[in-house]
């Protein structure tokens, strides 16, 4: 099957266009450099946004957890966020924080493309690291709460010391494909200026109308994401040989 | 008088057996039809209201004066619209030509061809009065001090690069009205565009628009000239060809220049 692939498809009468477009060995060479340097700035929105999804996502779990009566307007808070932020697509969510927020006339630098970009990719992140955790503290059987709290355990403690050091090791290849969506989820910063590799990919492409360094970037994503995603699939391997 | 009369009658009558002139015959994608593309959205003043069709605007004038040149009448041209990235994809094309204000570079013109130049184009750096009042004029270390941002898809951001040469990396973005909401967020201070394209902008977009100043067209190092976009290799190219240096000789291109791209020279230039 590649096999013909590889065969046919340099027969097709389109084929020299689509090569000189989409797989040019000089503009590859000329862009790529460019595109590297611009993935560090993915790195860096990722660096930085990532703790703060793990935190974000956290908090918002225990919201939803909340059993307490009084609580409930938490518990509500944490439903209608969630529901909310997962039903909206990212790239709508940056448009409206990234421009809109920043509109509201605040002066620099608290009107940072980098700041309510960042935001924007928390507030979205954050609703679906949130329901990973959720799973993962419904998934320790409510004996075990029980028994924590017959021991004297508050329930804080019981949440601190018993659910959550369990709860958080188990659901973590889940959330490990999470942060890998997120890896490339960060390009969409550039939509509200922020000049990362999709963008500098995009400029290229404009300056010089051939569509390699689109390319270049996908394999510089590929880089990154396949020995992350191999990594997931190893902890799912691993946890499911433990509890076997 | 009665002569011509009959010629015309004449002309209209084998109108539809030679709807173009000999150039241009077999060379459109449907016989006897000039299929024309523009932006999604276009913009003021290339097309006004975004309504090519009712040749209002500079762009779209152009587009119908070359088609009559080339013999097609009014009727006969129609209108489509394409995004940069699908002019430039290989493989077939659904218009003949394309006509949005595309920059004619040697590398693009690898990988599709361009028209003669029909514009040539100053770029203009628009900015709000609040930066203006902060101190932004048109010396060059003023103008490296702010903020930048432009279109990402235009010859905007080698200019920036190569010329200005900001303190701080620009800030890019998807399209003109992008770069404006950013500009009124305050992200960005000043953004570079055609020199219409900006007097449109500040003048209607934005409430406190100002354009500060223009680096003129005709720059030695890489002017600015607009052409209209082939397929690679399309024979019409010629043909269009011939129909601008028509137009350009008769007087044509600058007068529809005088209608609709007026307001240009009243702008300070930026030495």
């Amino acid at each position: 099957m590649l096999a013909a692939i590889v065969l046919l498809v340099p027969l097709a009468p389109g084929w020299p266009a689509v090569k000189k477009s989409f797989a040019n060995g000089e503009v590859f060479a000329k862009t790529f450099p460019g595109l590297l340097d611009a993935f560090l700035l993915d790195i860096a929105i990722f660096a930085w946004s990532a703790p703060l999804i793990f935190a974000a996502g956290l908090i918002v779990a225990l919201m939803r957890d909340a059993r307490a009566p009084a609580l409930y307007p938490l518990r509500l808070l944490g439903i209608v966020y969630t529901d909310v932020f997962r039903g909206v697509p990212v790239i709508l969510v940056i448009y409206l924080v990234g421009f809109g927020v920043p509109g509201l006339g605040m002066p620099r630098p608290w009107n940072s493309p980098y700041l309510w970009g960042t935001v924007a990719l928390v507030l979205t992140y954050a609703a679906y690291v949130a329901e990973v955790f959720r799973t993962g503290i419904e998934s320790i059987h409510q004996s075990q709460r029980a028994a924590a709290l017959s021991l004297g355990l508050s329930e804080s403690d019981t949440m601190r010391y018993v659910i959550l050091p369990q709860a958080i090791r188990r659901v973590v290849p889940a959330n490990m494909n999470l942060f890998i969506a997120l890896q490339k989820d960060v390009a969409l910063l550039s939509f509200i200026g922020p000049v990362e590799i999709f963008r500098q990919a995009g400029v290229y492409k404009s300056l010089l109308a051939n569509f390699t360094p689109y390319v270049g970037a996908a394999l510089i994503f590929l880089a990154v994401t396949i020995p992350a995603t191999r990594y997931a699939d190893h902890l799912m391997a691993k946890q499911l040989r433990a509890r076997s | 008088m009665r002569l011509t009369v009959s010629i015309l009658a004449l002309s209209v009558a084998s109108g539809a057996a030679f709807a173009q002139n000999d150039c241009a015959a077999g060379k459109t994608l449907t016989e006897g039809t000039l299929t024309v593309a523009t932006g999604n959205p276009a913009y003021f003043p290339w097309v006004i209201d975004d309504a090519p069709e009712s040749k209002q605007g500079f762009e779209a004038a152009v587009a119908y004066a070359v088609a009559n040149a080339m013999g097609f009448s009014d009727d006969q041209v129609t209108w489509v619209r394409s995004s940069f990235d699908q002019a430039i994809q290989p493989g077939a094309k659904d218009f003949d030509i394309n006509i949005q204000q595309y920059s004619i570079t040697p590398e693009r013109d690898e990988i599709v061809d361009f028209s003669a130049p029909y514009y040539s184009a100053a770029m203009a750096v628009l900015t709000r009065k609040p930066v203006v009042d902060a101190g932004l004029d048109t010396s060059f270390e003023a103008l490296k001090g702010v903020k930048w941002g432009a279109d990402a898809a235009t010859t905007a951001v080698p200019m920036l690069a190569e010329i200005i040469q900001p303190d701080e990396a620009p800030l890019l973005y998807n399209d003109n009205a992008d770069v404006v909401e950013a500009m009124k967020a305050g992200q960005i201070d000043a953004a570079l565009f055609d020199l219409p394209t900006a007097l449109y902008l500040g003048a209607v977009v934005l409430d406190d628009g100002v354009v500060l100043g223009q680096f003129p067209a005709e720059r030695t190092e890489k002017p600015d000239q607009f052409g209209m976009l082939f397929e690679e290799g399309n024979p019409l190219k010629a043909c269009v060809d011939a129909a601008l240096e028509q137009l350009r000789a008769d007087g044509t291109l600058a007068q529809l220049e005088a209608t609709w791209l007026s307001e240009t020279t009243g702008v300070p230039v930026i030495e």
